[in-house]
């Protein structure tokens, strides 16, 4: 172990700690764009710049080591004047659009300016004027709000191994973008939207119907309904209205979704739900009520077990219905009906 | 799955069979592919050259039905070339004798017939896996929906146990689910002959055990699975059928049998949509969607997992386990609970793989059963000790041909499977507008050479006939097929595949229909 004070706070952690790990431990928070713990770390922001004691030069927390007895302090005079100086930078070709960028609320640049008093850019840089990438239904790209974190790259390489998207030219222009430009659509990204939920700027942004504001959405936890395997997500709810998915760390998807999960959303609030009970009369199913569903299949049933034995009635459950909702409806027909003929299409 | 799915990026070499990862389990294909990034070696058994086949060590582009074969095949050569773990056989397993036997008869040259492939990469893939400190197997429907689904499984185990990969981690036979709770359902009994946690419904003392737990006298007769059920429908023996939440008119094979089956009995769907088999029903009865309830999912590793109420129901639709319990209220059992959490308290009580979860423990991070007790952390790999018997034991299983060979009349093999973009009978996805731009249609995979022959273009209308039926779909000219195997993914009610699947060739085990082959013939349309 090795013992290092941050902010003259000690933390003892293990030896090939970063910086950034060892200041998390104890909850003090160092901003960064790049760094994301899943990925390779390289330090390609600055922005989680440090100052340690004794060094020369500001390193970045994320990917220097600890040593033993090594002082940190995050917010030093020296260390503000280089984060202010980065985000001026940024802002000199940034689209200071924050009254309708989608992104406002949870905008790690917009964050950092508000942090650090940053108003506009000292710069006259020029703005970008790249087109946006429409072309996915998913989400689009908006280069000119691009930092050029590098997230959404290495996101798509490392972890979801689809290298659809790369950084394009060098220089002023540089940018994120699919092989030869062909635009999203026409490349191999296949959708799961996992670079857009890094994105930590307006950049990569996932379409939505709805009109809302990050700060009007409340998280929920649960699970992805579609496939075996069980990603955890945070479903974004805004008047009783899903308006977003976001990943979130579960042990079998790591902060990753697929297109399914992060985008197919939609059937939830759909206008065909079903909304009350249907009855066949005369040939067509018409709205009934709870209660006169309820009498008529318990008299079908009844029916059934007087004529043919409780065996000539069967129930289907579901795979994509709860355990708990499982579990009564096999007993349903096995305590109440009185048969065994119970089975879900865990063979399809 | 024996063991976790992050796991799978902890071995050296992936045996990947019948599953299209990359499209039906993305999330797990992208971590295979990570696997493969730090230099795991992948072997792929499939007929149709998928993604990760593309990534291959070895691809085996096998006939559809072959795999029993290609097992036993890499059996005798892991044999034949004394690369098993012969400590674990001797300590950790039975019937090895007759199992070796059994595949001596399996040489790759005769095998490599059978399955189309070539006896080298038979051997160069037997030799991978084999070798690899850790190998994983990980399959999916591509090996169970066959007559011999069941057998297929054994022979996977077989090989599992003869290189001693069960029990640590990245070792394993790991079936991926291909539904979010197939895994629960299973567990809490939505099957014939078992309750809640496997317990067979023909033991007196389980019997028992339920009775008290309930309060009611039970049935010791094993009850009828799905395909038995819609035969009985189909002949007047099944009066009242109770539907909750699935689409057997897209879903299962043999529509058209399907449909009179549903016809004929006292039908009750109970869903979110109006879906296929809904239309067919007396009564409907409108659910709530997974964010409109609390409850639990379990995933392929056997985690059990909270879902959350985020959003309200539309109208006055209600949450599947509510209908249920005011429906046996109505039938005359008056037990009531508040909420899914007391639903799950009774679950704990009678299912002994679950006693140890609660809600409470579950709340931030899933549990994976067994957990026998509350201090019990969950079960990550099984068999980790001593296999039990069953797990330990070699089941020799020889191979034998589809139930439904092409003939002259229908020359080809049909094989079924999903897309990305869709999810099973696109009940929910079909809402998406996205998804249905990006996978708008039902299609047909056809060899380019078998389209030359019989003149067809790419993006063509052409019509699909096997012994049951015909449908019309359009032609889509790829060699990720063989040339005279075709694909076409059962989605979509237009054009469904299931029209053309057999029903009544059922595994003599599981009951599984043999939907991953079926002979049919294409012509073009004028
Ligand atoms: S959506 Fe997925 S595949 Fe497409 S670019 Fe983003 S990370 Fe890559
Ligand atoms: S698009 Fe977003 S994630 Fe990608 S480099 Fe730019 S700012 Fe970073
Ligand atoms: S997000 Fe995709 S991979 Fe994850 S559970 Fe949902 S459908 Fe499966």
């Amino acid at each position: 172990m090795i013992t290092v004070k941050i902010n003259g706070f000690e933390v003892k952690v293990e030896k090939d700690t970063t910086i950034l790990e060892a200041a998390n431990k104890i909850g003090i928070k160092i901003p960064t764009f790049c760094h994301d713990p899943r990925l390779r770390p390289h330090g390609s922001c600055r922005i989680c710049t440090v100052e340690v004691k004794g060094g020369r030069n500001l390193p970045t927390a994320c990917t220097t080591p600890v040593f033993e007895g090594m002082e940190v302090e995050t917010e030093s005079e020296g260390v503000v004047e280089a984060r202010k100086e980065i985000l001026d930078l940024l802002l000199a070709n940034h689209p200071l659009d924050c009254l309708t960028c989608q992104q406002a609320g949870r905008c790690a640049l917009q964050d950092l300016c508000f942090q650090y008093d940053v108003k506009e850019s000292s710069y006259g840089g020029a703005k970008k004027e790249f087109e946006i990438d429409n072309s996915n239904p998913f989400y689009y790209s908006d280069q000119n709000k691009c930092i050029l974190c590098g997230k959404c790259v290495y996101v798509c390489s490392q972890l979801q191994c689809t290298d659809a998207i790369g950084f394009a030219e060098r220089g002023f222009p540089t940018h994120i973008a699919t092989p030869f430009n062909q635009g999203l659509e026409e490349s191999t990204c296949v959708s799961c939207g996992n670079c857009v939920s890094v994105c930590p700027v307006g950049a990569l942004v996932p379409k939505s119907k709805e009109k809302f504001r990050y700060w009007e959405t409340s998280p929920v936890r649960t699970t992805c309904s579609y496939c075996g395997v069980g990603c955890q997500m945070d479903l974004l709810v805004k008047d009783n209205k899903i308006v977003e998915i976001q990943p979130a760390m579960g042990p079998s998807n790591e902060g990753l979704l697929c297109v399914k999960g992060k985008f197919a959303y939609n059937f939830i609030g759909h206008p065909d739900r079903l909304k009350a009970p249907l009855i066949r009369k005369n040939g067509k199913l018409e709205e009934g009520t709870w209660e006169e569903a309820y009498e008529l299949i318990s008299s079908k049933i009844a029916e059934a077990k007087e004529t043919l034995g409780p065996n000539s009635v069967a129930g289907l459950s579901s795979a994509r219905c709860t355990t708990e909702e499982n579990y009564l409806l096999q007993k349903l027909m096995r305590a109440v009906v009185g048969t065994n003929n119970v089975d879900h299409c865990a063979r399809l | 799955m024996t063991n976790s799915i992050r796991e799978v990026k902890k071995a050296d070499a992936i045996f990947l069979t019948g599953s299209n990862t990359t499209e039906n389990h993305p999330v797990i294909g992208a971590q295979i592919k990570q696997a493969l990034k730090k230099g795991t070696k992948l072997i792929v058994a499939d007929p149709r050259e998928i993604e990760l086949a593309k990534y291959a060590d070895v691809f085996l582009k096998i006939k559809p039905g072959t795999s029993i074969a290609l097992s036993n095949a890499m059996m005798n050569v892991i044999i034949e070339e004394g690369l098993q773990d012969k400590e674990y056989i001797n300590e950790k397993t039975e019937n090895f004798e007759e199992t070796a036997k059994l595949v001596e008869g399996y040489t790759p040259e005769k095998v490599a017939e059978v399955c189309g492939v070539d006896p080298e990469d038979i051997r160069r893939a037997a030799r991978i896996y084999a070798q690899a400190e850790r190998g994983s197997i990980v399959y999916c429907m591509g090996i169970t929906q066959h007559h011999n689904g069941t057998e297929n499984v054994m022979s996977l185990s077989n090989l599992a146990l003869l290189t001693g990969n069960l029990g640590r981690e990245g070792t394993g036979v790991n079936p991926l689910r291909g539904q979010n709770n197939v895994q629960g359902a299973c567990d809490m009994g939505a099957l014939p002959n078992v309750y809640p946690g496997y317990q067979p419904v023909t033991k007196a003392e389980v019997v028992e055990k339920f009775e008290k737990a309930w309060g009611v006298d039970l049935s010791k007769e094993v009850g009828l699975t799905i395909p038995e059920i819609m035969h009985g429908a189909e002949h007047g023996d099944i009066k009242v059928l109770y539907i909750m939440g699935e689409n057997p008119m897209v879903s299962d094979p043999d529509t058209a049998h399907v449909e009179k089956a549903l016809k004929k009995t006292f039908l009750v769907v109970q869903d979110i949509f109006l879906t296929e088999t809904a239309e067919l029903a007396d009564v409907v009865l409108p659910a709530a969607a997974f964010a409109e309830k609390d409850g639990t999912f379990v995933n392929s590793e056997r985690r059990v997992q909270k879902i959350r109420k985020a959003v309200n129901a539309p109208g006055v639709a209600k949450a599947d386990w509510v209908i249920l319990m005011e429906l046996m209220n109505k039938l005359g059992y008056n037990k009531e609970y508040n909420n899914p959490s007391e639903i799950f308290e009774e679950i704990r009580m009678v299912t002994p793989q679950y006693a140890g979860i609660t809600y409470d423990r579950i709340d931030a991070v899933g549990i994976q059963w067994p957990c026998p007790t509350e201090d019990h952390p969950g079960t990550k790999i099984l068999h980790q000790e001593r296999c039990g018997r069953g797990v330990g034991l070699f089941m020799p299983v020889s191979y034998s041909p589809s139930g439904e060979l092409s003939d002259e009349e229908y020359p080809l093999v049909m094989t079924t499977g999903r897309v990305l973009y869709q999810y099973h009978t696109r009940t929910m996805t079909g809402k998406t507008e996205g998804l249905n731009q990006k996978a708008p249609e039902s299609y047909v995979e056809i060899h380019p050479k078998l389209a030359e022959e019989l003149g067809i273009n790419d993006g063509e209308r052409v019509k699909v006939a096997s012994r049951r039926g015909a449908i019309e779909t359009k032609a889509k000219i790829t060699d990720i097929v063989s040339e005279k195997v075709v694909f076409i993914p059962f989605h979509w009610a237009e054009g469904a595949a299931n029209v053309l699947t057999n029903g009544s060739v059922l595994d003599k085990y599981s009951k599984i229909p043999e939907l991953k082959v079926c002979g049919v013939k294409i012509e073009k349309l004028a």
